[in-house]
């Protein structure tokens, strides 16, 4: 039986949203290909191996604790040697598509000597070959991609995977990076934040996004105050408002930002470029506010309003609250 | 300093893609092409620390059949320096593949700095930088938002996911760049003029066994039409209604 090896995201020594999604998708990828067993690895701090038992809750059979004092960081070089010295006899590792992730994968499949697939939809093992979906020409085609033989890295793209219970025994094992930390010539001199306390965009279940509909920065107060409104949504911008620095680049979804597909995306003030569209399309519910009827955010739009935005949205705002009171 | 800078072309993300009839690519006739997104930006990153420096060198290297050789000739009218193509018939999907290819052609070139966009916009796989940098023995950092040289020390930032990583790193190194770090420039007349003038040297690529096939290739499913469902604040409590018992978001 074929075991595979999720790699399972930390930061600041907490498993993030995508650690779970990883082990899921392992899951699912061992019991369709007969049922070998998951191990997870994961890099934190000391006292890291404290923390890992939702990563059992998720399906892992086996929970390998990689704890340094450097790890309350990222350190790619020995967290890529760690992740390739414990890959021995998996004919998957599989990653999170996220920021830290697309960084490992590939020094991973190289040390490997191993293909890559990354960022995919959809991951099955069999004969000794790995399929995958994955959106490529930014989102606009869906390619099926196969590797072979095996080993094959893996990353799978954040949201993809929904993080699903499959409850095992606590299995933990703790080691030591494969090389020292200290050694690695790239160092994470610091990690800032930049969101606040506020969701990230390719975790909240909600995104309010703004364009230039909102005719100035300062405008952007609706969109925040409608986010608040949710309760559990980050804000987005579109290409042209990061470009002018209303907002920061971070913050821009389309195709050269973020890809995000959350359970609702509010798009306030966006006519619906293509750039745009391909960073959102995949959301489950648009709604879509916008002064032309004949933008094309409207016609991806499950639910459009045609006026203008800095009427509606303090409104809306009210309705939402009101809405989420009454529950 | 001397700097490498991986190209790659790409059609124009805007077009009207169409599958072509093998079922596994798209149908390339009328598509418009150019150099990909992020790979502009590198260029632009190398011609700045350049031109910063007031000397230093900037190769553009790309892979891929003749036609690559416009894209090559577009970086050089931005202001780099020397093309090389890696001739090979066509782009393997296998990103190691290619860069065992750029990392043979890197490997003796004596480069202070080797710059990779963060992915290209077509198959968006994103493996070449760090690959190559692994083949190549050298540190590697991904997706970088900003690049410093002062003092001798190289320092870099780096977006995450609600976060950001500032970095030090030494040289040489391979760093792939993230937009918004600088705005590419267009070719001017003169630069034009004066690319073609400038050597582009054409090697055969020495790609790596190809390992990754593509086996589909298909339009993403489509969304229901779009609805309009009111207009102005009136139609407020619709959407509320709609998100409550229709989407369940509410």
């Amino acid at each position: 039986m074929p075991n595979i090896l999720a790699v399972a995201e930390t930061r600041g020594g907490a498993l993030r949203k995508v650690a779970l999604e990883a082990v899921t998708a392992a899951r699912a990828v061992a019991d369709a290909a007969g049922g070998g067993e998951v191990h997870a690895l994961v890099f934190g701090p000391p006292g890291m191996s404290a923390k890992v038992e939702s990563l059992a809750q998720h399906g892992a059979d086996k929970v390998i604790v990689c704890e340094h004092a450097a790890y309350d960081k990222a350190d790619a070089e020995s967290m890529s040697a760690t992740i390739a010295a414990r890959a021995a006899g998996c004919p998957v590792v599989l990653l999170s598509a996220s920021a830290q992730g697309k960084d490992l994968a590939p020094r991973v499949a190289a040390k490997l000597n191993a293909p890559l697939l990354s960022d995919c939809l959809t991951v099955q093992l069999s004969d000794n070959a790995v399929t995958v979906t994955h959106p490529t020409y930014t989102g606009k085609l869906i390619a099926t991609l196969k590797a072979a033989p095996t080993p094959v890295v893996v990353s799978v793209r954040p949201n993809a995977f929904v993080p699903a219970v499959n409850a095992k025994a606590l299995a933990a094992e703790t080691i030591a990076p494969a090389t020292d930390p200290a050694a690695s010539r790239v160092k994470v001199t610091e990690v800032v934040a930049t969101g606040g306390a506020k969701l990230d965009l390719g975790e909240a279940p909600v995104i309010i996004s703004g364009g230039r509909g909102l005719k100035e920065a300062a405008n952007f107060k609706l969109v925040e105050d409608l986010a608040d409104a949710f309760g559990n949504a980050a804000v987005g911008a579109t290409r042209a408002v990061t470009d002018d620095g209303w907002r920061p680049h971070a913050d821009q979804i389309g195709q050269t930002g973020r890809l995000v597909s959350p359970d609702l995306y509010v798009a306030v003030g966006i006519s619906g470029a293509i750039q745009h569209l391909a960073g959102m399309r995949t959301s489950k519910t648009i709604v879509a506010i916008n002064k032309d009827a004949e933008a094309p955010i409207f016609k991806v739009a499950d639910y459009g309003i045609v006026g203008d935005a800095l009427e509606i949205v303090p409104v809306l705002t009210a309705a939402v609250r009101a809405a989420r009171q009454s529950h | 300093m001397k700097i490498a800078v991986c190209i790659k072309r790409a059609p124009d993300m805007e077009s009207r893609f169409k599958i072509a009839a093998s079922g596994t690519a798209i149908d390339e006739t009328g598509l418009k092409f150019d150099m990909s997104d992020f790979d502009g930006y590198a260029v632009e990153v190398a011609l700045q620390i350049n031109e910063k420096a007031g000397s230093g060198e900037t190769t553009v290297i790309c892979l891929g059949p003749d036609v690559v050789q416009e894209t090559i000739r577009k970086a050089l009218s931005m202001g780099a320096d020397r093309g090389i193509q890696l001739k090979a018939d066509s782009v393997p999907a296998d990103s190691l593949a290619i860069a065992k290819a750029l990392a043979a052609e890197l490997k003796d070139g004596g480069y202070d700095l080797i710059l990779f966009g963060k992915h290209a916009l077509d198959t968006m796989t994103g493996g070449g930088g760090p690959m190559t940098a692994e083949l190549l023995g050298l540190p590697c950092l991904t997706a970088a938002s900003k690049l410093d040289f002062a003092d001798g020390k190289a320092t870099a930032r780096r977006e995450l996911e609600g976060g950001a990583e500032l970095l030090e790193f030494p040289l040489p190194a391979v760093v792939t760049i993230d937009e918004g770090i600088a705005r590419p420039r267009y070719p001017s007349l003169k630069g034009i003029m004066a690319a073609k003038k400038k050597p582009l040297d054409v090697k055969p690529a020495q790609l790596g066994e190809v390992r990754v096939t593509v086996e589909k290739m298909e339009l993403p499913a489509d969304r229901p039409p779009g609805r309009i469902i009111g207009t102005g604040p009136d139609a407020v409590p619709e959407l509320v209604r709609l998100l409550q018992t229709e989407a369940k978001v509410l």
